[in-house]
């Protein structure tokens, strides 16, 4: 018996009648965190770790959606739901669902490395886990976030000492103030895209420590050469760039560990900062739930399976809309 | 190797020339002035030139590697390789994090380790491998394996290198340029001399070696016949030929020898042995340019066979007289660079033309009957160079080629003088096209790695109606799609896969393309029966449907009669 299953509409837990991050509208949602993949419009009810509720109001506008705190226990039709840090953006949260003894997790997007701006990952023992595979292959293996900090801003003050406008591309939502929370404030002033603004507001609300950031309008000349931007991925190339006359850019995500994907980018640099798990970090948070069974959504899903499979473990794909093989730009 | 590794990191993550130049440069400048740094230095224009050495060690020993290293199994080490595709980045992605922090100068790498581990046997070299890997620093590893794997591939022109080396040196760039020809040559080891030879002051000179003069290279012309006269002013300020699709080629007689050296500056005389006869009935200090056809009979645009017959001798390992009998191959040429030893790339194209008549109606007296010289074709006005150009197919030639009457011989692709007449144009006929549909599709490598991009594509066997109608592959290609098209592409293959294959998917045919081709033959190779040359897509025809896409009947009626 399986206390959730997939159905057209998304993961559905029919003892509960509610569903997990549906791709279709839905009476009853839970939603694992704020990304477009994830929580999507025209659910009649929404339940969501409570951090999230001023992102899904922003994004979604006028919608009925409770908050609850991690560790928060909220019963729907004897059905035991509580949310957990799932270490992915500010209000990321797994899904665990009990019912008559049996645990389940979902674990929305997930990443091991605590990375200060939201709350750490939490393994939480379950029967079965169903888990993201956005990175599931071998060859992505994440060097530590004070690495990639150092990276980014020696790149940033290299920039600035030539006169150069520093762009850093990442998804407006949680990417971006991951990279805010990583630069060295001193090297110049910090500007963010309009798209950006509202995310930091709200991560600021919530008590994310975040530098101070500006917007470009108001800024000298001078200044704007030892500035560093950040900007959503859909910037480049618009006309909104065309305010920076001299500048370098880079993109912060993890499919930049392949070079080809970075080439394809046509950026200068690459930095490799993710907010998903790495192949290892996988492995290790799967590990750690105890589960016996492991249902595989979006990414490189037959892969993790397959690998799962052959060490014991009853490993599945499942079909989600989520990300997709593709390169998403939530990554 | 850090050196290396470093400037080839930097090289690699560069969008802009700029960037690469400043790169080189900084690497370069002092280099030059360090005697300590030429041994490392001369491998390292090397790499930056183009020149790939062999493979060092055979892919089994990698493969083995990953998987001994990672403990993975091995599908999934094969996974891993097709998202990235590259084996070389795989390995540097895939081996756990190195300790070793060991750092030995390039030209060690290339004149000793790894000619030794040529020599030894699989189990010796795995060894060597393995103990040379775990000693490497991580940030050095992508361009150690890409060295051996000999998949090194800089993204540098040459342009950029003799920019870079005249900025360092203060030489100027032709100099350079002319230094730098056969550098690369295949085989070739390169040492601290060479790189001194190339850095020294004073003028180059190529004669003294043997080596060739810098290609003078043309550029695409794609414009509409009207729009000829504002770009390319009065057509009698131009020679037009025709654009021969054989072996660009320098043919050299300096003393009693002869070189011939192809536009990849590979000494390819051995190739094509039978050009012997010309060269001997040539004066000393010559070099002509000119281009390599397969053509029988021997007036000069007669008989010139279609590329892949020329094809079929480059591929003879043992050439015998019977080949050369049937596949007689002829050196059209279309300039001469030096006479009696002197260099003439200064003169005006017109009468470097009329010198090179003349030393070819006297080779030909003197039995060189497979030199030809390259005909001026001539018309009053654009309109009927436009026409001429209609019937470059009818000899086996690509369009049409358009020098300045009265330019000089350039290096590369610069323009040679001042003016807009200083430049070179291949003026190709439009290519060859079918609609063809996607039936299989394989993930690329490089810039295209870990999306759909490979593709191969099918023509109907028959007309539709016809029960025995099926889709029969003819052409593979991958490029010509935008970078955004390729991105959609790759989701549709990955919706409408029906089974893999390794790494190649079969796919529900829903995706028709016009895929362009320079020329096509008959071929018992492939299942077609036809083979194309240079097939790529010039379309995504959305608009049509599958069953609308041409047959082999169509295709066919393209061979030449």
């Amino acid at each position: 018996m399986s206390l959730i299953v997939a159905r057209p509409e998304g993961l559905y837990c029919p003892a509960g009648d509610f569903y997990i991050d549906p791709w279709r509208p839905v009476a009853r949602a839970v939603i694992t965190h704020g990304h477009g993949d994830h929580a999507r419009v025209g659910s009649d009810a929404y339940l969501c770790q409570q951090d999230s509720v001023p992102i899904l109001r922003r994004r979604l506008g006028d919608i009925s959606v409770r908050g609850a705190a991690y560790g928060e226990t909220v019963e729907l039709n004897g059905v035991r739901i509580s949310l957990h840090p799932a270490g992915h953006i500010l209000g990321s949260a797994q899904v665990r669902v009990e019912h008559k003894g049996e645990v389940w997790v979902a674990s929305g997007d997930y990443k091991t490395e605590p990375d200060g701006t939201c709350a750490p990952f939490e393994p939480i023992r379950c029967h079965a886990f169903i888990t993201e595979s956005t990175f599931g292959l071998p060859i992505y293996r994440w060097r530590p976030q004070t690495t990639i900090a150092a990276e980014i801003n020696a790149w940033w003050r290299a920039n600035a000492g030539a006169g150069r406008t520093s762009v850093v591309f990442a998804y407006s939502l949680g990417k971006a103030q991951r990279v805010l929370a990583l630069l060295d404030a001193s090297t110049g002033p910090i500007l963010c895209h309009g798209a950006v603004d509202p995310m930091n507001a709200i991560y600021r609300e919530r008590g994310v420590a975040l530098p101070a950031t500006t917007s470009p309008a108001g800024l000298a000349k001078a200044a704007m050469r030892t500035a560093l931007v950040v900007a959503p991925p859909s910037a480049a190339g618009s006309t909104w760039m065309r305010r920076f006359p001299d500048y370098a850019d880079a993109f912060a995500s993890g499919w930049m560990q392949v070079r080809g994907n970075r080439r394809r980018r046509g950026v200068d640099r690459g930095f490799v900062l993710s907010d998903h798990a790495d192949w290892e970090g996988l492995l290790s948070a799967i590990a750690a739930t105890g589960a016996t069974r492991v249902l595989v959504t979006h990414g490189s899903t037959a892969t993790l399976a397959r690998y799962l499979s052959e060490r014991g473990l009853q490993a599945e794909s499942v079909h989600a809309e989520y990300g997709d093989e593709d390169v998403g730009e939530a990554a | 190797m850090r050196a290396f590794a470093d400037l080839y990191r930097e090289l690699d993550a560069a969008t802009s020339t700029r960037h690469k130049i400043e790169a080189l440069t900084a690497y370069l400048k002092p280099a030059a002035g360090d005697p300590a740094r030429w041994g490392q230095a001369a491998w390292i224009v090397y790499f930056l030139a183009g020149g790939k050495p062999k493979q060092m060690a055979p892919t089994r020993l990698l493969r083995r590697l990953a998987l001994e290293a990672t403990g993975l199994p091995e599908w999934l080490v094969e996974e891993s390789y097709q998202n990235v595709g590259d084996l070389a980045e795989t390995l540097a992605l895939l081996l756990p994090p190195s300790t070793g922090g060991e750092d030995v100068g390039l030209q060690t790498w290339m004149n000793e380790r790894l000619p030794e581990m040529r020599g030894l046997d699989d189990e010796a070299r795995y060894e060597r491998l393995t103990a040379y890997a775990a000693a490497l620093p991580d940030a050095d590893r992508l361009a150690f394996f890409k060295l051996i794997t000999g998949s090194l591939r800089i993204g540098v022109a040459k342009g950029q290198v003799v920019l870079a080396l005249a900025e360092a040196t203060g030489l100027d760039g032709p100099t350079i340029a002319q230094r730098l020809m056969g550098y690369t040559q295949a085989g070739r080891s390169v040492g601290a001399q060479d790189f001194a030879a190339l850095v020294a002051s004073g003028q180059g000179d190529a004669a003294a070696d043997g080596r060739p003069y810098p290609f003078f290279l043309a550029h695409a012309l794609n414009l509409p016949l009207d729009a000829l006269p504002e770009k390319l002013g009065d057509p009698q300020d131009w020679i037009a030929e025709w654009k021969f699709d054989g072996i660009r080629a320098q043919l050299l007689k300096r003393g009693s020898e002869w070189r011939l050296w192809s536009r990849g500056e590979e000494l390819i005389s051995e190739t094509f042995p039978d050009l012997g006869a010309v060269a001997a009935a040539l004066p000393d200090g010559v070099a002509l340019d000119g281009e390599i056809v397969v053509a029988k009979g021997v007036g000069d645009v007669e008989g010139i066979a279609p590329f892949a017959m020329l094809q079929q001798r480059l591929n003879r390992k043992v050439l015998t007289e019977k080949h050369k009998a049937e596949l007689p191959v002829a050196f059209i040429a279309y300039d001469l660079i030096e006479e009696y030893g002197f260099d003439l790339r200064a003169l005006p194209l017109q009468e470097r033309r009329a010198r090179l008549a003349r030393l070819v109606g006297e080779a030909r007296a003197n039995g060189a009957d497979a030199l030809r010289l390259s005909p001026e074709v001539t018309a009053p006005d654009w309109p009927g160079l436009f026409a001429a150009r209609a019937k470059a197919r009818e000899i086996g030639a690509e369009g049409l080629m358009l020098k300045g009457r009265e330019a000089p011989y350039g290096t590369g692709r610069k323009r040679s003088g001042p003016g807009e007449r200083d430049l070179w144009w291949k003026w190709k006929v439009d290519p060859l096209a079918v609609d063809a549909v996607l039936i299989y599709a394989q993930k690329g490598h490089g810039r295209r790695s870990g999306v759909y991009s490979d593709y191969t594509f099918a023509v109907w066997s028959a007309p539709e109606g016809d029960p025995a109608r099926a889709l029969a592959p003819f052409a593979k290609a991958y490029s010509g799609l935008t970078d955004e098209e390729m991105r959609d592409v790759d989701a549709i293959i990955r919706r409408t896969t029906v089974e893999s294959f390794g790494p190649v998917r079969r796919v529900t045919p829903t995706l028709v393309f016009e895929i362009g081709f320079e020329g096509i033959a008959l071929s018992k190779r492939h299942k077609s029966g036809v083979a194309t040359r240079f097939p790529r897509m010039l379309r995504w025809r959305r608009d049509k449907p599958v069953a609308e896409a041409d047959t082999l009947a169509d295709l066919r009626a393209l061979l030449p009669t």
